[in-house]
């Protein structure tokens, strides 16, 4: 047993790292072949538009269906996709005509009921579709769609519709219909281009089960295979009947677990695109440096505040919210704890949409500790302990402590931060306004309009809000809005009703998420939208 | 033996559910509806809320809700997550990789780490016994994904030696770098526990009886020192297999392998109780069977140990 020094040391576990290295393989995930890779995960829902409102699943169904409106990822900018025209006189009917000779990847025809059949589809309640929200300005939504007698957490489940259809939609001819809503919504026409809206093959209908496997759509992509938790392909739509016929010949969509994993296959060309990066990239630029001129970012749809529990008699006054609010030193926080992944708010809205004002918040949203002490003198103090919640699953745990730890030493208020273990809870919270102090709260815009971030959020009574809000003036300026002749005034007046928020602050604006993502070399040219899905028909792919 | 064998078979059964009432009660007992998270900050409509708590029984009391899953689960059906996908589906794509990644891990811990630890324990003292036990405590204090890391960046993205993380269905080659970020930790101790047992052993009865009879060096040390100091390591190393056939969450993770483990975290998180529920049942059934494995192995090696 007696063998030289040098085998001992081949043997080291240390040396192994030699041995192992020498049997992998190097070569490119992506080849010539036409086809790109992208950073994916699971879907939290089946691929049917309608289902779906998470942005994995919504990156494939905006691949594969083309709905009446499309949002131009250069700009965000809606303009007609599959609709010929939608015209209206009064800003509550509107005749949708839609473009002939546009098939389902299946080979059937798009007629104007796919359009209605699956608005009502998803619509009708039993069918429990997460995006059946998205229907109820339409005439008759209550009917397909009835309120639970008794509340959620009531024993009684909720009647059966009397019709499966709403009221509202009609079928014209196999090219046109017709929509009649509730009550006048000029930016209508704008909404339309969300994923709830897209048509629905016969074949659906048919067998919702079997769609799900094997998704059927009318976009510039096709379904190709998937492997559940590992893969998706896409092939393009050799039929597609739209302006913009995509170049390349598909698209790989990769599952990644982890964001840093991604991040090393698309710095070392594993990887064709990443449409988020890294904080331990951030840190430092050093995505600048890795990326150098593939590394972009522009405004995204994200927008991150602390909600106050308006219900409770502690939060009533306006003054003591704004005095909280510039008691935070945005700024800094971005900076420390994001590595400049995060901007400043200045408003409601991210600067992605349309209407967005800059400094709308106006001084309210400026770090101003002296001002802000003297407007608590003003509001009479604050009694007692204020909580700052947050869900603790969510990574939101550092800068929430930051933003506790400023109102705490510039405001001299007893701050304690107290996280909820699960997101589940949090939302469960929030719904029964149970909250007791500052609360998380962030909102994505669905639709490039200015109107997404507050009709939902701070109308009186709206589904999403969770601080108990109503200002009668807020309400009356966005009927005034939702009612105005054309788009631009309807958005001037969504302008003012923002304003008023700013004097309420039902929230503290924090900051918006900016979309920062990397291409790989392959990779010419190609716009990402700002809910950070990278526009497949405008990749071009270096010779 | 068979009769022992069939015995422990039989006891596999009462384990198996009392395992899988208890991981049963303990997902679904969790706090917080896992409904109501997950539409994020919109919040879901409370239809969709109705219709997914009745296709998972979740308004049935809990004790129900195990019968019908259990019996589901007898004729081979794990249940389906929220998205529809089928949780059989899902192991049957990540168990084959995780399969995979412990072989490879497990044979590069237990050749470098007995080849370290016999030549040490043979030879005693001296530079060799300091540089092993010196390396084996650095890789000891290493975590996992600090190994994972280092080695993917300087061996994918630096030197583009290998692909910094490996394909959806990763071939052995692609497997040996995780494996051994993976076999590290399990190496060095596998490396200490050959060198200690086979020191201990050295000085025992049975090896000087053998010595004195005139058997050759070899033949002693191939045939009766080797085969008793195997049984702690053999006990290890199987336990050892048991642990990463359970999937390797950091690993996985860092080298995006897409494995059992990388599942069951992400179940975990986004309360998918149906995957959880049937992934740690499936590995109940490998780590039980691993043991028995284990404990059959001592008969073979230990001549004193006998079933019956």
């Amino acid at each position: 047993m007696r063998k030289g020094r040098l085998a001992a040391l081949v043997a080291a576990p240390m040396a192994v790292a030699v041995f192992a290295s020498a049997c992998g393989g190097g070569g490119s995930a992506s080849g010539e072949d036409g086809i790109v890779t992208l950073d994916w995960n699971e879907p939290e829902n089946p691929l049917v538009p309608g289902n779906t409102t998470e942005e994995n699943g919504s990156f494939i169904i905006d691949a594969m269906f083309t709905g009446l409106v499309k949002y131009s990822a250069k700009d965000f900018k809606p303009e007609n996709a599959m609709a010929e025209s939608i015209e209206t006189t009064d800003n509550t009917n509107f005749t949708i005509k839609i473009k002939p000779d546009w098939t389902f990847h299946d080979g059937t025809p798009v007629k104007a009921k796919n359009f209605v059949d699956a608005w009502n589809y998803t619509a009708y309640g039993p069918n429990g579709f997460q995006g059946a929200s998205f229907f109820e300005q339409i005439e008759g939504y209550e009917v397909v769609h009835p309120e639970d007698p008794d509340g959620e957490a009531g024993p009684q489940d909720p009647p059966t519709p009397p019709t499966k259809e709403m009221s509202g939609l009609k079928v014209v001819d196999d090219h046109t219909f017709t929509v009649k809503l509730k009550n006048a919504f000029t930016i209508f026409p704008v909404v339309l281009g969300y994923s709830a809206y897209k048509p629905l093959p016969d074949v659906f209908f048919a067998d919702p089960k079997g769609f799900e496997q094997k998704p059927v759509g009318n976009g510039p992509f096709m379904f190709q295979d998937r492997v559940p938790n590992q893969e998706l392909n896409l092939v393009t739509y050799d039929q597609y009947k739209g302006t913009d016929k995509p170049e390349i010949k598909g698209a790989k969509f990769k599952v990644y677990d982890q964001l840093d994993a991604a991040y090393q296959d698309l710095v070392s060309g594993h990887l064709d695109f990443l449409r988020t990066i890294p904080v331990s990239a951030l840190v430092g630029d050093k995505w600048k440096q890795d990326l150098g001129e593939r590394g972009k970012e522009k405004p995204g749809l994200l927008t991150q505040n602390m909600g106050f529990p308006i219900y409770d008699e502690k939060f009533k006054n306006p003054l003591l919210r704004k005095a909280i609010s510039m008691s935070i030193d945005r700024k800094t926080i971005t900076e420390q704890v994001f590595a400049g992944g995060r901007d400043p708010a200045d408003g409601f809205a991210t600067p992605a949409v349309e209407g967005y004002t800059p400094a709308q918040c106006g001084e309210a949203c400026e770090f101003n500790p002296v001002k802000a002490k003297e407007y608590l003198a003003q509001a009479g103090g604050f009694q007692g302990q204020l909580t700052v919640e947050t869900n603790g699953d969510g990574g939101h745990n550092e800068w929430s402590e930051a933003v506790a730890a400023n109102i705490r030493q510039n405001l001299g208020i007893d701050v304690v931060f107290t996280p909820v273990p699960s997101f589940g809870e949090f939302r469960q919270k929030a719904n029964s306004f149970q909250f007791k102090g500052m609360f998380r709260t962030g909102w994505k815009a669905d639709y490039p309009n200015l109107e997404t971030f507050l009709t939902q959020l701070y109308r009186t009574g709206a589904s999403s809000n969770d601080y108990g809000y109503s200002n009668p003036a807020f309400d009356a300026a966005l009927d005034k809005a939702n009612v105005a002749p054309t788009i631009e005034e309807a958005t001037k007046s969504y302008v003012e009703a923002e304003k008023l928020l700013a004097d309420d602050l039902p929230v503290v604006p924090l900051w918006t998420q900016p979309i920062q993502y990397g291409f790989s070399e392959r990779i010419r040219e190609g716009e990402v939208v700002p809910n950070r899905e990278l526009d497949l028909t405008t990749v071009r792919l270096n010779p | 033996m068979g009769r022992y064998l069939l015995r422990r078979l039989l006891q596999l059964i009462p384990v198996f559910i009392g395992t899988t009432l208890i991981i049963y009660l303990l997902v679904w007992a969790l706090p917080g509806d896992p409904f109501a998270g997950k539409c994020g900050d919109r919040g879901c409509p409370p239809t969709y809320i109705a219709e997914m708590r009745e296709k998972y029984n979740l308004d049935d009391p809990l004790i129900v809700q195990y019968f019908k899953y259990l019996g589901k689960l007898l004729t081979g059906d794990f249940g389906e997550t929220y998205a529809g996908i089928k949780v059989g589906e899902l192991i049957q794509n990540a168990y084959p990789t995780t399969i995979k990644l412990a072989v490879v891990a497990l044979i590069i811990e237990a050749l470098i780490g007995l080849a370290a630890g016999i030549l040490t324990g043979l030879r005693g003292r001296g530079f060799l016994d300091n540089l092993v036990l010196v390396s084996t405590l650095f890789l000891i204090s290493l975590p996992v994904f600090v190994t994972g890391f280092l080695l993917q960046i300087v061996l994918g993205v630096q030197l583009d030696i290998i692909k910094p993380t490996v394909s959806s269905e990763p071939s052995i080659g692609e497997l040996i770098v995780p494996g051994f970020v993976l076999g590290s930790l399990s190496m060095a101790y596998v490396a200490r526990l050959t060198r200690t047992s086979l020191m201990e052993n050295r000085r025992a009865d049975y090896v000087r009886t053998a010595t004195a009879k005139g058997l050759e060096p070899r033949r002693v040390i191939g045939v009766h020192l080797l085969r008793n100091s195997m049984i702690p390591v053999i006990t290890f190393l199987g336990t050892d297999l048991g642990a990463l056939m359970g999937g390797a969450i950091v690993t996985e993770g860092v080298f995006n392998i897409r494995g059992i483990g990388g599942l069951i975290y992400k179940s975990i998180l986004t309360k998918e109780g149906t995957t959880v529920t049937g992934i740690v049942t499936l590995l109940v059934l490998v780590y039980l069977l691993m043991n028995l494995l284990v404990d059959l192995l001592y008969a073979v090696l230990d001549p004193r140990i006998r079933y019956d």
